[in-house]
């Protein structure tokens, strides 16, 4: 592997780059792997990294039906953070915070994760009840958060208008969350996990598994079977149909989710800022651009479309919290396919079949998560036991009534 | 001297009405007609930007809403707007505009320095550097933010506003060039409900920087004429300065209207600045013609090179000639008109011809109009100087193209119009879900197969008809057929005007030009994409990392990531990728259009729903009684509800004590119209009360109430409120002010779908009526006053509902409690609270009767620990969790949510559980949210055992009061425990039953 | 953007109606009878096709009735709208999106 810095850079400069080597191999699928991924998305290849970094095991194959993250790691609004309310949330959320703070040196490769702080507004007295209740666990998780006052919001955010529709009464502040580059994760796992020897499989698609005394045994592609000891499937927006062709079926639904980007125009937003009331979701990126999270549709659809509405939704409060952007335009708008639990928390761990594990059902939080998930994964596929950080994810959540509610304990008075 | 490029008679402009107008400081005058671009030309002013990446000078490229350089900053102040295309600008007079992206001007910017080290910074360069160290990230960003970002974001209120309405039609004709003019013709002559939209001034499209003649007439008469027959139709509606920029499912588009952009800020005449048109349609027919496609060749960036088409409308429809020396590089006949025309408007012109043996008709054309024509050869690097190009050096190819050989010559031109071809706009084909298909012939995508969500048609230049008389004819057949096909019989195409046709020659696909050092290792730069500064280089460099995909491609080199959205960049991109990689162009791929077409104001998105209309706000009819007396008040949902009544001076603790106080030693009196309330009548109604709530509904009569929990499916509580009987098979219900809508949603979803054939009827009646609340010991006395009839408890009992006036008013009375002392909730017309409420507080003054708002009440229920539905409990709570098994009947059966109790998880010991906290000193009023911890550590991590759900001061216990959701709560009354808080600090608090007030 | 065919109103837009998942889930008649699995399926597990899936929308900004929308989730074509009570209705037997040239 070329290793990447501003020397490798200048060398390659003296020559018009033409020696960069490819950032990750094209192999032809052998005919077995210890271990398969399905999915070549953020989360996959970062479990294939971990697979051979942390757990020795390098006789990994991920398969992509796509291209390398064009699923929703292409697609989010590229917000990192670890907020959350509750201990098993905040232990796989924090876990993939710490990763992400030293990611680009362990990969060597920019993803360009700038903690900038993030700043999550509230407008009621139940929002004040909410970031009050949240704030102190998180704190108590060992993780930073402050409250801030509506004055210290208007010092960062200086065109905020506080006074809007449902007034700013306070905020919550994670100075370590802050943004990423989201295409730069999946390049960056993708180049250091091939470099470990793991065979990186684009354009294949899984067409079914071979299941044998209940235990998996390979996977049917586009490409040939190829067998497997163990398959881990992590594929945003297709994990239903996975499942299906396994034989079982999840808690989860498959809605749009979308996004959109205004034209760029020089610094003026510095943190990032959400509201879950006036419902606005903003950053700028190092573009320039406006980046600006959507809601979800709440119809079943694969189609990665949304509808219009959904962005009148989206442009009217950020509009109303930030007016002088009513002169902005929005230059491009795009949909996802999220999977949605019931409770917003992801699936991670075992199924009902052997040696088969799924990844999946991380709603509209993945991004955030991908280096935890990842490595998390990669250890409780390794071990064939659940990592403890996982082990609250499991399927069986949703029959004993174990959920990690994190949208209800959010959400109630909306 | 002024307009030097203006020629001295044509165009469309308005001679008669010259205009002043500012750019980057210097004053020049166009006329009325002009856009910016066409303006500046006219002065001589090439020059006018930036690029976003090198910081290399750019110049305008194009006419249109494909311009990827002339980005300019518009106007100051309130009014700017960043990144406005100064093709699509139209002038007015005292217009002002500066050039972006550039410090400290536009011809000597300090940030060009980046393109000093551009070898530096290929694709991608950012990824492989800024890592060390580790903490240095952030200071590097900053500097990357500052250099990005091209215009300024507005800093103040947009003064302007903006307007959105729907509007359906049988026919959506997008264009209005000859293709769309003529199908809106033969729709709207059928009689069908036709809207043809065009993002120009005025209608026309390509005919109006055309010279033709159809009919017998000039292209503008002809266009006259079909606009006036048109206008005359009362079916068709004529949209100008309106951008289709959305295509949606089922035909749903979005237009974009720029109502009196074009008249200045100052001069809009109270109309909306844009508007936002949703259009429903039966069929659409797309006739949004091509983009004319750029040729890749060294420094085909420099300001004073620009698409052959768009020398063309700055001839033609502007009557400005950009330059006196012109040369013309091209690789298809199309060119050659604009060789023509510039030479007829009295240019020095002079062609270079990639193609080897160029033969059609033009070219003999312009051979015999004495235009130099140097075939077989390309230009190999331009000379610039001054802010704009001064000569190009040219030289001939090789066999393939790929190469050039002999000696560079130097054409001294100051202009150079190229032409790739022409690519299909089929932008919104692809947003409709349409697939493309790629012509081999044409080395163009065109549409396919539509989605069948979206039924019409395409004619003209998007469907690569590139003769005029093909335009005419597809587009009127085009538009006939969308009629035939919105259900009108009888459709006839009209006819097409008679047109000379001039057959063209064939193009050579050639989409790297060389030059005589290898492309991308030599001083010049092939760009591909303008915009984002992309090269071939670029382009190369991800094809051997392996970013071959298209969509790596496009994200890697940023290629159609601007704000034009690679429009005359995208085919380019792929045809490049295809040559390196020996593809086909279709096997490299197209990427996804995604709307909006052109940027789309975030403001023409909101329309009139900001400030005050952003969302509505909620008022009971007693609101501006609360307003008059100085209440604070508090957003519940949507409903303003008083929170607090203060006295001249009193803080909110002060006012929150003494209401308090009021409440329990005299009369309080709170606005409750908020509460949710549900008519319910039939006769299974009462199937549907023991459905949903967990209690047991058959014992209630007539004129008796009842506390109710309800759950979801999940076993958790989501809203709680009391019914009461009006009658046999009659019910009325009350919900949390919050959760109205969702219960009557609930309602609603399990009897239409589960239990479609009970007969049971639900209406919402939370606006019909006003609620007054009376509560505390002289409440009893106060209604007395303004009834004619015993209140006492055997006449009028606990939990039970009467019919009478008070005060002469009809009303509802509940003799039901939230503040666990005797209260009574008057319920009358809406119409009458107000005066009810005014009259009680007349008749209260005796009996020292004290309104209160929204944090008194939760201080009153907290004393005698009655849960809030929503603050108590979040969707993880069961009846059991929060101590009130009493409430779940083990006896009547089933009812939602009772499954969910046996489970493992639900059903275990030690669970959240709801109790009392009392904190070591009285005075020390809990946060809300801080959490209970064990054990008590110097630092987090902590392990918590649950948080303070209420917290308040409370006069009445004296002391401060919270209730809290703590593991295993219920065998912890007794302990004691330790809160640890925000600061750091910690307190002591013991753990009891939650009904602090007996 | 959907066009919704209410069986009562007729064709309106999208934003009139509520989507409320799958359609045809039979609340059990005996919860007491089913194993946590079981309860838990009916509670949460959904078919999530992709393809044809059978759902509930309700009119909610219209006639507030609730009604069965036959949809394929790939293309979001709208294959039948039907009342409550009334049975499946058959699968297609093509793709919507293959069937039409463009013209």
């Amino acid at each position: 592997m070329n290793r990447y810095s501003i020397f490798s850079l200048l060398r390659n400069a003296v020559n018009y780059h033409q020696d960069w080597q490819r950032a990750w191999r094209s192999p032809d699928p052998k005919r077995a792997y210890d271990v398969v991924i399905v999915g070549g998305g953020g989360h996959g290849l970062a479990t294939a990294y971990y697979l051979a970094s942390e757990c020795g095991i390098r006789n990994v194959a991920v398969v992509e039906k796509g291209w390398l993250g064009g699923g929703n790691t292409g697609r989010n609004t590229t917000i990192v953070r670890s907020n959350y309310l509750y201990d098993e949330s905040a232990g796989i959320y924090e876990h993939a915070l710490k990763l992400w703070e030293g990611l680009s040196q362990e990969l060597n490769y920019n993803v360009m994760f700038s903690p900038r702080g993030l700043l999550h507004l509230a407008h009621n007295v139940h929002d004040m009840q909410e970031i009050g209740r949240r704030g102190s666990a998180i704190r108590l998780n060992g993780i930073d958060s402050e409250f801030v006052s509506p004055t210290q919001v208007k010092k960062m955010v200086p065109f905020i208008n506080l006074d809007c529709r449902y007034p700013v009464m306070g905020a919550l502040l994670q100075r370590r969350g802050g943004t990423a580059r989201h295409d730069a994760v999946a390049w960056g796992y993708a180049r250091s996990a091939d470099a470990l020897g793991v065979d990186i499989i684009q354009n294949c698609e899984v067409t079914g598994f071979r299941i044998e005394n209940n235990t998996v045994t390979g996977v049917d592609t586009s490409r040939g079977m190829i067998g497997a000891e163990k398959v881990g499937c992590v594929v945003a927006g297709h994990c239903g149909v996975l499942a299906g062709m396994a034989g079982f079926r999840l808690p989860v639904e498959s809605v749009p989710l979308q996004a959109l980007v205004s034209e760029p125009v020089k610094p003026i937003l510095d943190c990032v800022v959400m509201s879950g009331s006036v419902h606005a979701y903003i950053s700028q990126s190092d573009k320039g651009e406006l980046v600006i999270g959507a809601g979800s549709d709440l119809y079943n659809s694969y189609s990665q479309r949304g509808s219009f509405d959904i962005i009148e939704e989206t442009v009217g409060p950020v509009v109303e919290l930030y007016p002088i952007f009513s002169r902005m335009k929005m230059l491009r708008q795009w949909g996802g396919i999220v999977d949605v639990t019931v409770d917003r928390s992801p699936i991670l761990g075992k199924t009902p079949v052997n040696n088969l594990f799924f990844n999946c059902g991380w709603g509209t939080g993945g991004f955030k998560a991908t280096p935890g998930s990842g490595n998390v994964f990669a250890h409780s596929i390794a071990r064939g036991e659940i990592h403890p950080i996982a082990e609250p994810f499991s399927i069986d959540r949703f029959n004993t009534g174990a959920l990690i509610d994190e949208g209800a304990a959010a959400a109630v008075a909306h | 001297m002024t307009q030097i490029h203006r020629l001295p008679r044509g165009g469309r402009i308005n001679r008669d009405t010259p205009l002043q107008f500012r750019y980057d400081n210097r004053e020049y005058q166009g006329y009325e007609g002009d856009t910016l671009a066409s303006a500046l030309l006219a002065n001589g002013v090439h020059l006018v930007g930036r690029s976003f990446k090198y910081h290399r000078p750019r110049g305008i490229y194009s006419a249109g809403s494909e311009e990827p350089n002339a980005l300019v900053q518009l106007e100051s102040g309130a009014h700017t707007e960043p990144n406005r295309r100064a093709t699509e600008v139209e002038l007015y007079d005292g217009l002002c505009a500066a050039s972006q992206n550039c410090w400290p001007s536009v011809k000597f910017d300090l940030g060009a320095v980046s393109s000093g080290v551009s070898r530096l910074l290929p694709a991608g360069f950012y990824y492989k550097t800024f890592m060390w160290p580790a903490s240095f990230w952030m200071t590097y960003e900053k500097f990357i933010r500052k250099a990005a970002g091209l215009g300024r974001s507005p800093e103040e209120i947009d003064p302007d506003h903006y307007d959105k309405l729907h509007a359906h039609c049988d026919v959506l004709v997008v264009g209005a060039g000859p293709a769309g003019l003529q199908a809106a013709l033969s729709a709207g002559r059928s009689g069908a409900r036709v809207i043809l939209a065009d993002e120009k001034p005025e209608f026309g499209g390509s005919l109006l920087s055309d010279p033709a003649v159809l009919g017998g007439r000039p292209a503008a008469e002809w266009v006259d004429a079909v606009v006036a027959e048109l206008g005359d139709l009362p079916e068709v509606t004529l949209l100008t300065r309106t951008t289709v920029t959305g295509y949606y499912d089922y035909n749903f588009l979005v237009a974009n209207e720029r109502v009196s952009e074009h008249l200045g800020p100052r001069n809009r005449g109270g109309q909306p600045k844009e508007r936002l048109w949703k259009i429903r349609a039966r069929q659409v027919v797309l006739a949004t013609g091509a983009i004319e496609r750029p040729l890749v060749f060294a420094d085909n960036d420099r300001p004073g090179i620009m698409l052959a088409g768009a020398l063309r409308t700055y001839i033609n429809r502007f009557a400005v000639l950009p330059g006196r020396r012109v040369g013309v590089l091209t690789n298809n006949d199309s060119a050659y008109l604009a060789a023509l025309e510039a030479a007829d408007a009295g240019a020095d012109v002079e062609v270079i011809d990639v193609r080897k043996d160029p033969d059609g008709a033009l070219v003999a054309k312009a051979r015999d109009a004495g235009i130099g024509i140097r075939q077989d050869s390309t230009v190999a690097g331009v000379r610039y100087r001054g802010g704009r190009i001064r000569a190009a050096a040219v030289m001939k190819l090789s066999d393939s193209g790929s190469d050039v050989r002999g000696r560079r010559d130097t054409v001294h031109c100051d202009l150079l119009a190229v032409s790739g071809g022409w690519n299909p706009t089929v932008h919104l084909f692809s947003q409709g879900k349409g697939k493309l298909r790629y012509l081999e012939d044409q080395h163009c995508f065109v549409p396919g197969a539509r989605s069948a969500n979206n039924p019409g048609h395409e004619a003209g230049a998007c469907k690569a008809a590139w003769t005029l008389p093909a335009c005419l004819a597809r587009g009127a057949e085009a538009g006939a057929a969308a009629a035939r096909d919105a259900g009108f019989g009888g459709v006839v195409a009209a006819d097409s005007p008679a047109v000379d046709e001039v057959p063209e020659g064939g193009m050579r696909p050639l989409w790297i030009l060389p030059t005589d050092h290898p492309v991308g290792r030599g001083p010049g730069k092939h760009f591909h994409e303008l915009h984002n500064d992309s090269t071939v280089a670029d382009i190369a460099l991800a094809a051997r990392e392996g970013f071959v995909s298209v969509e790596h491609l496009k994200r890697y080199t940023t290629t159609g990531m601007g704000t034009d959205q690679g429009k005359t960049s995208n085919l380019n991109a792929l045809s490049v990728m295809a040559d390196i990689r020996g593809l086909p162009v279709p096997e490299v791929g197209v990427t996804t259009f995604r709307p909006p077409f052109t940027p789309l104001t975030f403001g023409a998105i909101v329309g009139h729903d900001r400030r005050e209309l952003f969302l509505q706000k909620r008022k009971t009819p007693m609101h501006p009684w609360h307003e008059t007396n100085g209440a604070m008040f508090e957003d519940v949902g949507d409903w303003k509800r008083p929170y607090y009544f203060p006295l001249p001076g009193e803080s909110m603790h002060d006012a929150v004590q003494r209401e308090c106080r009021a409440a329990r030693t005299a009369v309080g009196m709170l606005d409750a119209s908020t509460l949710g309330k549900i008519d319910i009548r039939g006769k299974d109604a009462l199937r549907l009360l023991n459905m949903v709530y967990t209690n047991a509904w058959d014992t209630l009569r007539p004129g008796r109430c009842r506390y109710g929990l309800m759950l979801n499916e999940h076993g958790m509580v989501f809203d709680d409120g009391v019914t009461t009987c009006l009658g046999e098979h009659h019910y009325h219900m009350t919900t949390t002010t919050g959760g109205a809508a969702r219960v009557m949603n609930w309602l609603e979803e399990w009897l239409q779908t589960e239990w479609p054939s009970w007969e049971v009827y639900c209406t919402s009646v939370t606006e019909q009526w006003a609620v007054a609340t009376l509560t505390g010991p002289g409440a009893r006395d106060l209604l007395s006053s303004l009834c004619d009839r015993p209140l006492d408890d055997d006449a009028f009992p606990f939990m039970s509902m009467q019919a009478f006036p008070v005060a002469g008013i009809p009303a509802r009375v509940f003799r039901i409690s939230f503040t666990g002392d005797i209260a009574f909730e008057i319920n009358v017309r809406a119409r009458h609270g107000l005066a009810l409420w005014e009259t009680l507080i007349d008749a209260g003054k005796k009996h020292a009767l004290c309104p209160y708002g929204t944090e008194t009440m939760h201080v009153l229920r907290a004393e005698k620990g009655f849960i809030i539905a929503g603050q108590d409990t979040d969707g993880t709570v069961t009846p059991m969790d929060l101590g009130m098994d009493w409430i779940v009947s083990k006896k009547k059966g089933d009812f939602l949510g009772r499954r969910s109790h046996a489970r493992t998880d639900t059903a275990r010991e030690g669970r959240k559980q709801l109790v009392g906290l009392l904190t070591e000193d009285p005075v020390f009023v809990l946060p809300e949210g801080t959490h209970v911890v064990e054990p008590l550590r110097d630092s987090p991590p902590m392990n918590m055992l649950g948080h303070v759900t209420s917290s308040y001061m409370s006069p009445n216990v004296g002391r401060s009061i919270a209730m809290a959701l703590i593991k295993d709560g219920f065998n912890r009354k007794g302990e004691t425990l330790s809160v640890s808080l925000m600061d750091g600090g910690s307190h002591r608090v013991t753990v009891t039953d939650p009904v602090f007030l007996s | 953007m959907l066009l919704i065919d209410c069986p009562w109103c007729g064709p309106r837009d999208q934003t009139e109606f509520h989507p409320h998942g799958e359609a045809h889930i039979v609340r059990p008649g005996d919860p007491d009878s089913l194993s946590q699995e079981e309860w838990g399926d009916y509670v949460f597990f959904r078919t999530n096709p992709k393809g044809i899936h059978y759902e509930r929308w309700v009119h909610a900004h219209g006639c507030r009735r609730w009604f069965n929308v036959m949809r394929d989730t790939v293309t979001d074509h709208i294959h039948a709208t039907y009342k409550p009570g009334e049975p499946k209705p058959a699968l297609p037997s093509t793709r919507p999106d293959d069937e039409k040239p463009g013209s």
